[in-house]
C-alpha cells in the first residue's frame, strides 16, 4: 500500500520506453495511457487517504547510508493537493499536443513523461538530498524541451531559464548541506531531523534566503523573475503549459514545506520582505502585462501577478493565507494551463500572438470564445469560479495580518481584470481582419483539454470543500509548529 | 605492490613484440595484462582496516604502502587506462610503426602512477613523478612530423623539468631541516614543531606545493596544459586528462595528509588561494574556447580546482566524510565523462582531426545515440544531478562547509554556474545547429562500448555512491 508513493513517482519513467516500442503514429497515444494511469493511480491514493496532519504512504529505505541520505517519501495534504494537480495537468497537456504534431515524437513525450517523474518526486520528498535531486531533475527535461522544440531565439532563453533556476538551486543545496552539518551526528538530511535543530537567529536569518532564494526564482517573485516571460515565449507549448501548470507550483510547494518549519525565525524576521516582494510583483506583473503586445508574454506577466499573490498570502502565517496559498496554486495551474492553451490555439490558426493583429474571433470560434471566458473568469476570480475561493482566502488571510499590505495587493485584482477584459476584447470581438478571417473552431481534442479544466474550473469554485479539507490538518500543523516556536521566544 | 612490477615486465614484453612485428597481439596484450594487474591489486585491499592506520603505529613499511588509499587510486588508474588503451586503436593506426613503443609508454606511464599514488618516502613521490612526465613528453610528441604536437612536447618538457626542478628542491630543503624523507618522520617532526616551523621548511613546502601544482595544473601553473592538450594526439590528451590527472591530485593529496596535515594553517590560506584561482581562470578561459580539446583542457582545470577544495578542506575518515573518499569519487566521476566525451570526439573527428566545437554540429541528427551520450557527460561534467558529476560536486562542498570555509564554498558555487555555459555550448552544437557537409565518421564498436561503459558507470555512480565511498570504510 505504502509503494503507491513509489510506483507514483516511477510509473512516468518506466513508461518512457513504451513510447519507443510502439508506432510512431501510436506514441501520442501510448503517453495519453501512461497519465492517465497515473491520474488513476493518484485517485487510489485520495481514496484511502485519511484526513489527518500525518504522512501517509510513507516509504523510507536508505538510499546512501554513510551520509544519512535516505529515500524516503509520503504523502500528506500538502503533498496530495500537489500530486493531484501535476497528474490531472498531465494527461491534458498530452491531449493538447494531439492536433499539432512535434518532430521526434518520441523524444518529445519522453521528455514530457521525465517531468513528470521529476514533478512527483519534488511533491513527495521528505529527504532534502532526494528533494534536491528531483528538484534539479526537472529542470533537465525542461530544458531539453524548450532548446529542442522551442522556438526563435530559444538558445538565449534557454540558457536564461537554466542560469536563474541553477543559480536559485545550488544555493539552496549549500543551505541544504549547512542544515544537514547541523543535525546530530551521523548526520541526516530526513526533514524530520530538520524540524528539531536549534539554529540561532543569525543563522536562521542567512538560511532563510539560502532556501527561499531559489524557491522565489522557481514561483518567480520580483525581482527574480526576469527568465519567467522570455521562457514562456520561447518554449514550445507543452513546455509552457508544463511550466505554468506544475513547475512554478514547485516554489510555493518549496516554501510551504521546506522554509517556513525549518526557519520559523528567518521566517518571522524576513516574513514582511517576503510580502513586500509578492506584492510588488502583483502591481508591477499586472502593470507590465497591460501594456504587453504578445498575448503570451501578458499571460506569463499576469502569472507573476498571481503567484506574488500567492506567497504574499502564505507569508501572512494564517490558516486562512496558507489555505488560499495552497489552493490557488491548483487554481493558478488550472487557469493558467487553459489560457496558455487557447493562446497556443489561437496562434496555430493565425501565426501571430500579437494582440492587436487580432480581433472577432468569437464570431469564427463561438465555443472557443465561451472557454476562453470561463478561463478568464477563473483567473480574475469571479464567484463561482476557483480563483473566487483561492483569492478570497488570501485576501482573508493577508487582511488578518497587515490591512494596507491586503489593500495594494487588492489593486493587483483590479489591474488583472483590467488586462484580461481588455485583451478578450481585443482578441475576440470586433470585426474579423485578415489573420482571424480563416480561423477555425476548436475542433475535439481541444474541447477535451478545455472542458476537463473549466469543469475544474467551477467544480473547485462551487465546492472546494474536499481540497481545502484534504490540506488543513497538514497546514493546522505547520502552523502549530511556527507558532509553537514563537510562544517559546 | 605486485602491480608495478607486472606492469613494468608487460610494458617490456610490449617493446619486444613491437621489435618482433607482432603488432596484433600489442592491444589483446596490453589490455589483459591491465586486466590481470586490475585483479591482482583488488587483493591488496585490506577490507575493514582504516585508511593510513599503519602510519600512526611505529614506523615499519619502506618506500611504498599499500595502503586503502594506494589500492583505491590505483584501481581507478588502472580502469581508466584500460578505458582510455581502448581506444588505442585510433593512434596506433596512423602510426603502426611505432606501435610497441606506444604502448611501452603509456604502461611506464601508469607504472609511474602507480608509484606517485603509493609513495611514503618523497625520493619515491619524485621517482614515480618523474617516470610519469618523461613518459608523457615522448607521447605528447608521439607526431614526429607534426609542428603543434613538437611544440606540445618541448613545452611540456621545459615547464615539466623547471616544476620538477622546484619540487626537487623542495624536497631537499624538507630533508635538510627535517632530517627524514619518509611521510612519518616528516609528520612527526611537523607536529611536533608545529608552531615554531623554521623557514626553511616552510619554504620546502611551498615549493613542493609549487612543483605538484603544476602537475595537477592549478592556476597560475597551468598554462601548460591547453597547449599540450590540443597539440597532442586525441588519445593522448584522453590519457592526460584523466590518469594523469587522478594520479597527480591523488598524490598530492597523499603528500599533503600524510606529512604536510600538522602545518596546516598556512597551507590552507595558500592552497585555498590557488584553488579560487583555478577554478575562476579554467572556467572563464574555457568560456572562450573554440577548440573542443582546449575546451576540455581549462574545463579539466577548473575540475582541479574543485578537486583542491578537498586537500584544502582536509578531512580523515570521520564516518561520514573524508578527503580521499571525496577525491577518489570526483575523479572517478570525472575521468568516466572525460574518457567517454574523448571517445565521443574520436568517433566524429578522428585522432588528429580537426577537434573544433563545430565537430559536434548537427549530431542529433547524425548520431542521436552519440548525442545522448556526450549530453549525458557534459551534464555529469557540469554538475546536474543524478549523475556521479554532481555527487562528486555534492561531496566536495559538504567538506568545505563542514570545515567553514565559506568563500571556498561560494567560490565553487559560482564556478558551477560559469561551467553550465560551455557545456551547454556543446548541447548547442549538437542539437540546435546544423550538421557540416563532409565530415569524417569512423564507426568503431570499440569506441562504442567505451562510451557504454563509461556512460553506465557515470549514471549508475550517480545513483548508488555509496558503491565507491565503501573502499574507504
Amino acid at each position: 500500500m505504502n509503494l503507491i508513493t513509489a510506483i507514483l513517482i516511477f510509473f512516468p519513467l518506466a513508461s518512457i520506453p513504451i513510447l519507443y516500442l510502439v508506432k510512431q503514429e501510436h506514441v501520442k497515444y501510448a503517453s495519453l495511457v501512461s497519465t492517465l494511469i497515473s491520474l488513476v493511480l493518484s485517485l487510489f491514493v485520495v481514496v484511502n487517504f485519511q484526513n489527518i496532519a500525518d504522512t501517509q504512504f510513507l516509504l523510507d529505505y536508505w538510499w546512501i547510508e554513510s551520509l544519512g541520505i535516505s529515500f524516503k517519501v509520503g504523502i500528506d495534504g500538502i503533498s496530495l493537493l500537489m500530486v493531484l494537480l501535476t497528474n490531472f495537468l498531465m494527461p491534458i497537456i498530452v491531449i493538447s499536443n494531439f492536433n499539432r504534431d512535434q518532430p521526434q515524437v518520441r523524444h518529445y513525450h519522453a521528455m514530457i513523461l521525465a517531468t513528470q517523474m521529476a514533478f512527483i518526486g519534488v511533491f513527495v520528498a521528505l529527504d532534502a538530498f532526494l528533494f534536491y535531486i528531483f528538484w534539479e531533475l526537472a529542470l533537465i527535461p525542461m530544458y531539453f524541451i524548450c532548446l529542442f522544440w522551442g522556438k526563435e531565439g530559444k538558445v538565449q532563453i534557454t540558457f536564461k531559464f537554466f542560469l536563474y533556476t541553477l543559480a536559485g538551486s545550488l544555493v539552496m543545496l549549500v543551505a541544504l548541506i549547512y542544515l544537514y552539518l547541523q543535525t546530530p551526528a551521523p548526520h541526516t538530511f530526513d526533514i524530520a531531523a530538520f524540524y528539531n535543530l536549534n539554529l540561532s537567529a543569525t543563522e536562521q536569518s542567512i538560511l532563510f534566503w539560502g532556501l527561499f532564494l531559489g524557491f522565489a526564482i522557481k514561483v518567480p517573485l520580483f525581482p527574480v523573475h526576469g527568465w519567467l516571460p522570455d521562457t514562456h515565449t520561447g518554449a514550445p507549448t507543452q513546455g509552457t503549459l508544463l511550466l505554468a501548470g506544475i513547475m512554478l507550483k514547485m516554489g510555493i510547494y518549496g516554501v510551504i514545506r521546506w522554509v517556513l518549519p525549518i526557519v520559523p525565525e528567518g521566517v518571522m524576521e524576513w516574513k514582511d520582505w517576503a510580502i513586500m516582494m509578492g506584492i510588488i510583483g502583483i502591481v508591477y506583473g499586472s502593470c507590465v502585462a497591460i501594456v504587453q503586445k504578445d498575448f503570451k508574454r501578458l499571460i506569463a506577466f499576469s502569472s507573476i501577478g498571481h503567484l506574488g499573490l500567492t506567497i504574499a498570502g502564505i507569508f501572512a502565517l494564517n490558516i486562512q493565507g496558507l489555505q488560499g496559498g495552497l489552493l490557488q496554486a491548483v487554481n493558478h495551474g488550472i487557469t493558467s494551463v487553459g489560457l496558455f492553451f487557447i493562446a497556443d490555439i489561437i496562434y496555430d490558426r493565425t501565426h501571430t500572438r500579437e494582440i492587436s493583429k487580432l480581433g472577432g474571433i468569437v464570431h469564427k470560434a463561438p465555443t472557443m470564445a465561451v472557454f476562453f471566458m470561463i478561463m478568464l473568469l477563473g483567473s480574475i476570480g469571479l464567484p463561482l469560479t476557483n480563483g473566487f475561493v483561492g483569492e478570497f482566502l488570501l485576501f482573508l488571510g493577508l487582511y488578518q495580518y497587515n490591512m494596507y499590505f491586503t489593500a495594494v495587493a487588492g489593486l493587483g485584482i483590479i489591474l488583472g481584470a483590467v488586462y484580461m477584459l481588455r485583451s478578450y476584447q481585443r482578441v475576440m470581438l470586433g470585426e474579423t481582419n485578415s489573420h482571424t478571417e480563416e480561423f477555425t473552431d476548436i475542433l475535439m481534442s481541444e474541447k477535451v483539454v478545455l472542458g476537463a479544466l473549466a469543469i475544474a474550473v467551477f467544480a473547485i469554485g462551487i465546492y472546494p470543500k474536499p481540497l481545502l479539507n484534504f490540506a488543513e490538518p497538514a497546514l493546522q500543523q505547520i502552523l502549530e509548529q511556527y507558532n509553537t516556536f514563537l510562544t517559546l521566544k | 605492490m605486485g602491480g608495478i612490477i607486472l606492469l613494468s615486465v608487460l610494458g617490456a614484453a610490449t617493446l619486444i613484440s613491437g621489435v618482433f612485428n607482432k603488432r596484433k597481439i600489442l592491444l589483446p596484450l596490453t589490455l589483459f595484462g591491465l586486466a590481470i594487474t586490475f585483479l591482482l591489486n583488488l587483493g591488496e585491499w585490506r577490507g575493514a582496516v582504516p585508511f593510513f592506520s599503519d602510519l600512526i603505529a611505529p614506523y615499519n613499511n619502506g618506500m611504498l604502502d599499500f595502503d586503502n588509499f594506494a589500492f583505491a587510486f590505483t584501481s581507478l588508474l588502472l580502469f581508466a587506462s584500460m578505458l582510455v588503451l581502448a581506444l588505442s586503436q585510433f593512434q596506433v593506426k596512423e602510426d603502426l610503426e611505432h606501435a610497441g613503443e606506444f604502448y611501452a609508454i603509456l604502461l611506464f606511464t601508469i607504472v609511474g602512477g602507480v608509484v606517485m599514488v603509493s609513495f611514503s618516502n618523497l625520493v619515491m613521490l619524485f621517482i614515480g613523478i618523474e617516470i610519469l612526465s618523461i613518459s608523457l613528453y615522448v607521447m605528447a610528441g608521439s607526431r614526429k612530423y607534426n609542428a603543434q604536437s613538437n611544440e606540445a612536447s618541448l613545452k611540456y618538457f621545459l615547464l615539466g623539468s623547471f616544476a620538477s626542478g622546484f619540487l626537487l628542491l623542495g624536497i631537499a630543503l624538507i630533508y635538510g631541516t627535517t632530517g627524514s624523507l619518509d611521510l612519518p618522520g616528516i609528520s612527526t617532526y611537523i607536529t611536533v614543531n608545529a608552531n615554531s616551523l623554521p623557514f626553511l621548511t616552510v619554504l620546502g613546502i611551498m615549493m613542493i606545493i609549487m612543483g605538484m601544482a603544476f602537475k595537477v595544473s592549478a592556476a597560475p601553473f597551468h598554462n601548460w596544459a591547453p597547449d599540450v592538450y590540443q597539440g597532442s594526439p586525441t588519445v593522448i590528451t584522453a590519457f592526460m586528462a584523466t590518469v594523469v590527472k587522478i594520479a597527480a591530485i591523488a598524490a598530492f593529496l597523499r603528500l599533503m595528509m600524510g606529512s604536510f596535515a600538522a602545518a596546516q594553517g598556512w597551507w590552507t590560506i595558500l592552497l585555498s588561494v590557488i584553488a579560487i584561482l583555478t577554478m575562476t581562470i579554467g572556467n572563464i578561459t574555457a568560456l572562450y574556447q573554440t577548440n573542443f580539446k582546449r575546451l576540455m583542457a581549462y574545463s579539466g582545470i577548473s575540475h582541479a580546482g574543485y578537486l583542491l577544495i578537498g586537500i584544502v578542506a582536509l578531512t580523515y575518515d570521520n564516518g561520514s566524510f573524508s578527503s580521499s573518499g571525496a577525491i577518489l569519487y570526483y575523479t572517478f566521476a570525472y575521468a568516466m565523462a572525460s574518457i567517454a566525451a574523448f571517445a565521443v570526439l574520436l568517433v566524429i573527428a578522428g585522432n588528429t582531426g580537426d577537434s573544433s566545437i563545430s565537430a559536434f554540429n548537427g549530431l542529433a541528427k547524425r548520431d542521436p545515440l552519440l548525442a545522448v551520450s556526450m549530453t549525458v557527460c557534459m551534464l555529469s561534467l557540469a554538475g546536474i544531478p543524478p549523475l556521479a558529476g554532481f555527487f562528486g560536486k555534492y561531496y566536495l562542498f559538504a567538506l568545505a562547509i563542514n570545515k567553514g570555509l565559506w568563500v571556498l564554498a561560494a567560490f565553487a558555487v559560482l564556478n558551477s554556474l560559469i561551467g553550465i555555459y560551455y557545456y551547454f555550448i556543446v548541447f548547442i552544437n549538437m542539437f540546435v545547429k546544423d550538421k557540416q557537409e563532409g565530415m569524417p565518421s569512423t564507426s568503431s564498436p570499440t569506441a562504442k562500448a567505451v562510451i557504454a561503459i563509461c556512460i553506465l558507470l557515470t549514471v549508475l555512480a550517480g545513483l548508488y555512491p555509496e558503491a565507491i565511498l565503501k573502499v574507504f570504510m
